[in-house]
């Protein structure tokens, strides 16, 4: 099957049970496998009549108690970005599936594009934290959507995955394990009695326990700055009490949240660091360059958000030199430059668009940077 | 270059030809009945029909990393267009597979191994050129056997609607035991033909 395909049996694995949407280049197959498989299930699917509403339309579903997702490309990411930044606000549960490619605009409609990191990262106004992943083949679309079920249902907000048109509409074998076998975190219930319920208090780890809509909680949802018990609260000390936990849930936990893959580090001179459909262009070049005799590792970025920092900032001064490999003009090597902050040299291999990175050209940058050229 | 395990195909055509569901049936039978690695990618534009399509497939015993074809060892052409765009792709000592009906080839084309089949003309007289496709994989089995043909056969079972298979299965027998024929020198006139 293709990513799209998987990606949509990953969110049935898990227990998704809503989707709206709205169709698009190179997420139609999402929607489309949604539409002939939700009701099989007794789920919902609804078209909607933009990806505003699809957004609008997931939050209510997740409030109503059910897990939702909703899938798009970059014109309808942009369009949903003022309700991911209400799914922050309200911490409603939930997946937005962003499958990649060429813009700005319209672009490339059937072309390959990893434009969006940035945008996922602070697309939404104001501060906050996100979770973001990032599958490189039809078997991560669907374990990683099963994942961002997982984080978003854990951790209360909405999970991106930053998938992109090459891993959407290649196929490959997907292996679906025995539902046993498939690990379902679900949001935490209120322990405590109706009457002593705040629907915002939160555990010591951040967390709120969340009472759905006709649990029989009371609760107040809001867009608006609010206190424990969901009301609005316009000043500066509910902003930022507000604000901390929402950025601490993540931040705190970006141990248990971060994933990488990591291979060939332990004596590698030059670093390649990259996602998604790029991480397989890299794989390629590092084992090339280690057939050549280079030196050459490589970090696969699971998770893009929050970004390993650590990982970059201890790998940095052991290396001679770290590549970035991205098919945008250099946005998450912006990142790793910060981290790295100036222990080796940072480069960036990358294009606008509508191609895949070759590993040649990846091969290339390693080769050089081997040399001591950067 | 290429990794040398990997087989690499690319099935050109317009849309609506099956040109990517071809693709996908050819690596559905070597992943899940043959049990191989295979990556199908696809391009198109932005048009539902008519634009200029292909499928790449990659068949390996190996995990693949790149999954773009981009010099075939095996090029199927299903239209004129595809042929003029694809055809200068095709690795030396590969093999050229067209549509005898829709695509005419040039001369200088007779270094590669050649072999055409008028596959549309066949899943018309069959009842609907939607089938050309599988007829081409019924053919392209023949000629060059890249998976196992009870492992397309299933593959295309398990791909084609269930008031189709019947006929979607005589169009994959007539296009493999064309290409049968013509494996054992029985049509060798007939494909040194439609060379300009």
């Amino acid at each position: 099957m293709n990513g799209d395909e998987a990606c949509c049996e990953g969110a049935l694995a898990v227990g998704c049970r809503f989707f709206a949407g709205y169709p698009i280049t190179p997420a139609t197959e999402i929607a489309e496998s949604m539409s002939r498989r939700l009701p099989q299930l007794g789920g919902i699917y609804i078209q909607m009549e933009d990806e505003i509403a699809s957004m609008a339309a997931i939050l209510g579903a997740s409030w109503g108690g059910v897990k939702s997702m909703t899938s798009t490309s970059g014109p309808g990411f942009s369009l949903m970005m003022e309700n991911i930044g209400l799914g922050i606000c309200t911490e409603t549960p939930c997946v937005v599936c962003n499958v990649q490619r060429a813009g700005p605009s319209t672009g490339l409609p059937t072309a390959v594009g990893q434009g969006d990191m940035m945008q996922a990262r602070w697309g939404s106004h104001g501060h906050y934290e996100i979770i973001a992943l990032s599958p490189s083949s039809p078997q991560e679309m669907f374990d990683m959507t099963i994942r961002a079920f997982n984080l978003s249902e854990y951790y209360r907000l909405p999970v991106i995955i930053l998938a992109d048109e090459v891993v959407g509409h290649m196929n490959e074998r997907v292996i679906i394990p025995r539902e046993d076998d498939i690990e379902i975190i679900n949001r935490r219930k209120p322990s405590v009695s109706r009457e002593d319920y705040l629907p915002y208090e939160a555990d010591a780890d951040g967390i709120a326990p969340m009472a759905n809509c006709g649990d029989g909680y009371r609760i107040h949802v809001t867009g608006l700055t609010h206190d424990e018990r969901g009301y609005p609260a316009m000043n500066a000390k509910a902003q930022e009490q507000m604000v901390t936990r929402l950025v601490g849930k993540i931040r705190n936990n970006r141990d248990k949240i971060i994933s990488t893959k990591n291979f060939y580090l332990d004596d590698a001179e030059v670093v390649v660091v990259s996602y998604g459909i790029s991480a397989r262009s890299s794989m390629k070049a590092v084992r090339d360059a280690r057939n050549e005799g280079i030196k050459a590792g490589l970090i696969k970025l699971e998770t893009i958000w929050p970004f390993p920092e650590e990982l970059i900032r201890s790998i940095a001064p052991q290396a001679k030199a770290m590549i970035m490999a991205e098919i945008n003009g250099g946005q998450m090597v912006l990142e790793m430059e910060r981290c790295v902050g100036g222990a080796c040299p940072v480069s960036l291999v990358g294009n606008y668009g509508g191609a895949i990175l070759h590993p040649n050209l990846i091969l290339g940058a390693i080769s050089k940077a081997a040399r001591g050229k950067t | 270059m290429p990794d040398k395990r990997e087989r690499h195909i690319l099935i050109t055509g317009f849309g609506g030809q099956g040109i990517v569901m071809a693709g996908d049936i050819l690596g559905k039978a070597a992943t899940l009945y043959d049990h191989k690695h295979a990556t199908m990618t696809q391009n198109y534009g932005p048009e539902a029909r008519g634009g200029a399509c292909t499928s790449q497939v990659i068949i390996s015993g190996e995990e693949i990393l790149f999954p773009c074809v981009e010099e075939p060892e095996i090029l199927v052409c299903m239209s004129q267009e595809a042929y003029t765009k694809n055809v200068k792709s095709l690795r030396p000592e590969g093999t050229l597979i067209w549509d005898t009906d829709l695509v005419h080839t040039r001369k200088t084309d007779m270094h590669y191994k050649t072999f055409h089949i008028p596959s549309t003309r066949f899943a018309e007289q069959l009842g609907t050129k939607m089938m050309a496709n599988i007829v081409m994989l019924g053919f392209l089995s023949a000629v060059e056997p890249l998976v196992h043909s009870e492992a397309l056969k299933k593959a295309i079972m398990d791909s084609v609607p269930g008031s189709t298979k019947d006929n979607n299965l005589h169009a994959f027998n007539k296009g493999r035991e064309y290409g049968t024929s013509i494996i054992k020198g029985l049509v060798k006139a007939e494909q040194a033909k439609h060379q300009d």
